[in-house]
């Protein structure tokens, strides 16, 4: 039995639908970034704009130092700094802990894990006022170092569970023929089980990486200037000082959530994967 | 068996390392500032105060305010991300043309930054410029232009529940789309032939069989919401008249503008038993309904 002809008019109106909601706000982000300013404080609003213009992503990328559009470049490159130098810690940790804690037995396995789950729980505000005494006492306050170590928190947890949860769905058998041939533990990860997890790394990877570019209240605390604050800050500090360059937040909006944008539609298929092994399952 | 547990505790180390460093010892620490008076980043004596600063909040008539607009933006957003993600996912689901895209468009909301999110709702809902009141007004839907985010506290309260829920039911959503997956194709091809409709398979099958993962995405998002705080910081700065401040935000506030870091680190552990505690009843929860569905 086909699908009626009704059934199958509804659920595409009903898509098209739910796209015109989601896609409208984006689009309209994407429209205030392109068009002048003119078009955007004209009182009723002109549905078709009098000029469009690139000037604020030419700013964005290559204008002079001590702008608000520099500061956004600036911000941008120190979240990608942060946001790579924290997936990659949390990777190596998370591999390593993740295979002991899913093929290792030992005493307390089951607690530990549930114990670095825990921590996972904990909301950040609860820590957030003894990192920042911490922190303001080691000289990390406005570092990129410093905020790579916090980030860790939030990263590691993660990525032990998403991964100790991944290397479980993986059969024994080929491990322990290497094994039978003389590879030892550590030989039989890196040859025969890293090889075979390349998607559980790479959604590991894609959740971590997106957790640290979206990260706001660690970075609102623990940075302030152009040396270590990251991209959301930068947005939220220029939307906040009412600033009518509404232009000028949509490009850098657009701007921020490119890195995350593509990255997400060129890996989706890994990150629907990782949502059905990484955290139903679990 | 004690070469493993050697290997597991030197393959662990790292991350025992990082977790004690940046989570245990910092929690413990904020559990012991919460119980002297510290007002300010530097080392120092402080007087002890006991469980003063716990007394002060529950005596606090902000907090309870802020705790009602937590817990309504928490019912209202969890509900609604539920409802419009359980609908999205019947829908990627479904036989759809170009799913693919469809797809990806239901992707876009989850991977923008929040603080995106909300800097973008925040220019579309601008009293004077922004594309709501346009719209609104020229399609005669409303009389004039209104200040959706400036001098009402309830409707501002509602357009941060507007900003979260359109971002977050597509992860909502692709959570259940997941749980879908589970379900064996095979009930709903015994159910047609025992002449059961879609909608009788729909609460028959679907929602019983999906009820695990509805209640996994409960919790995660009862918890995420119950934290809010960068969407209502870009959107509203916790205004008109404090009317959008949330637990997590006003901690904020009285930690790092008022620098009673006592204070806010006993108010960030009330937040944690709250949570705690919504966890505990969750499973409880879920608990009960697995037990029913065995019987």
């Amino acid at each position: 039995m086909t699908p009626g002809r009704g059934y199958r008019i509804f659920i595409h109106v009903a898509a098209l639908v739910a796209s015109v909601v989601i896609l409208a706000p984006f689009v309209w982000l994407l429209y205030t970034s392109l068009v002048g300013q003119n078009d955007l404080s004209t009182v009723p609003l002109r549905w078709w704009p009098s000029h469009w213009t690139l000037a604020r992503y030419r700013d964005i990328f290559a204008g002079r130092q001590n702008s608000v559009a520099a500061e956004f470049r600036t911000a941008v490159v120190n979240s990608v700094i942060v946001a790579t130098g924290t997936v990659l810690v949390s990777l190596v940790v998370g591999v390593l802990g993740g295979y002991a804690l899913a093929r290792l037995r030992f005493p307390f396995r089951r607690a530990s894990l549930m114990s670095f789950l825990v921590t996972y729980m904990l909301p950040p505000i609860t820590l957030i006022i003894p990192l920042y005494l911490l922190m303001s006492r080691f000289g990390l306050l406005d570092t990129k170092l410093g905020l790579i170590i916090v980030y860790c928190s939030l990263a590691i947890p993660f990525s032990l569970w998403t991964m100790s949860n991944f290397f479980g769905t993986l059969p024994t058998e080929l491990e322990e023929a290497a094994r039978v041939d003389g590879c030892s533990r550590l030989g039989a990860l890196v040859r025969i089980i890293l090889p075979l997890s390349r998607p559980g790394i790479i959604a590991t990877a894609l959740f971590a990486f997106l957790l640290c570019w979206d990260e706001f209240l660690y970075s609102l605390i623990f940075t302030s200037t152009a040396n270590a604050k990251t991209i959301p800050v930068a947005i939220a500090e220029f939307t906040g000082r009412n600033a009518v360059d509404f232009g000028l937040i949509a490009a850098g909006g657009i701007v921020a959530s490119l890195p995350p944008l593509l990255l997400t539609l060129a890996l989706q298929r890994y990150l629907i994967g990782g949502l059905s092994s990484g955290a139903v399952k679990g | 068996m004690r070469s493993q547990a050697r290997l597991a505790a030197l393959l662990l180390l790292p991350a025992a390392i990082a977790v004690f460093g940046v989570v245990l010892y910092p929690a413990a620490r904020a559990l012991i500032i919460s119980f002297y008076d510290v007002d300010s980043p530097f080392a120092g004596r402080y007087p002890f105060v006991g469980l003063r600063n716990y007394t002060d909040i529950l005596g606090d008539s902000r907090i309870w305010t802020a705790a009602g607009h937590t817990l309504y933006f928490t019912v209202v957003s969890t509900a609604a991300e539920l409802l419009f993600g359980l609908a999205l996912a019947l829908l990627l689901a479904a036989p759809l043309r170009l799913r693919w895209l469809f797809r990806a468009v239901v992707i876009l909301p989850w991977a923008l930054p929040t603080i995106v999110t909300g800097a973008m709702w925040r220019l579309i809902l601008n009293a004077e410029y922004g594309v709501a009141n346009a719209l609104l007004t020229q399609l005669g839907l409303q009389d004039g232009y209104r200040s959706w985010l400036g001098t009402d506290p309830f409707l501002a309260l509602n357009m941060v529940v507007v900003a979260d829920v359109w971002k977050n039911t597509s992860l909502v959503a692709f959570f259940l789309l997941a749980g879908l997956h589970t379900i064996p194709r095979e009930l709903y091809e015994v159910a047609r032939v025992d002449g059961a409709g879609p909608i009788r398979s729909f609460f028959r099958i679907t929602v019983p069989l999906l009820m695990p993962t509805i209640a996994v995405v409960l919790v995660l998002r009862t918890i995420e919401a119950f934290k809010v705080f960068d969407i209502v910081y870009v959107m509203t700065g916790g205004g008109p008249a404090s009317g959008t401040q949330t637990i997590t935000f006003f901690t904020y506030l009285q930690a790092f503008s008022s620098q009673r870091f006592s204070y806010g680190a006993a108010l960030a552990y009330l937040t944690v038993l709250a949570i705690l505690m919504l966890a505990l009843l969750y499973l409880r929860l879920l608990r009960q309904n697995q037990l029913r569905g065995l019987s």
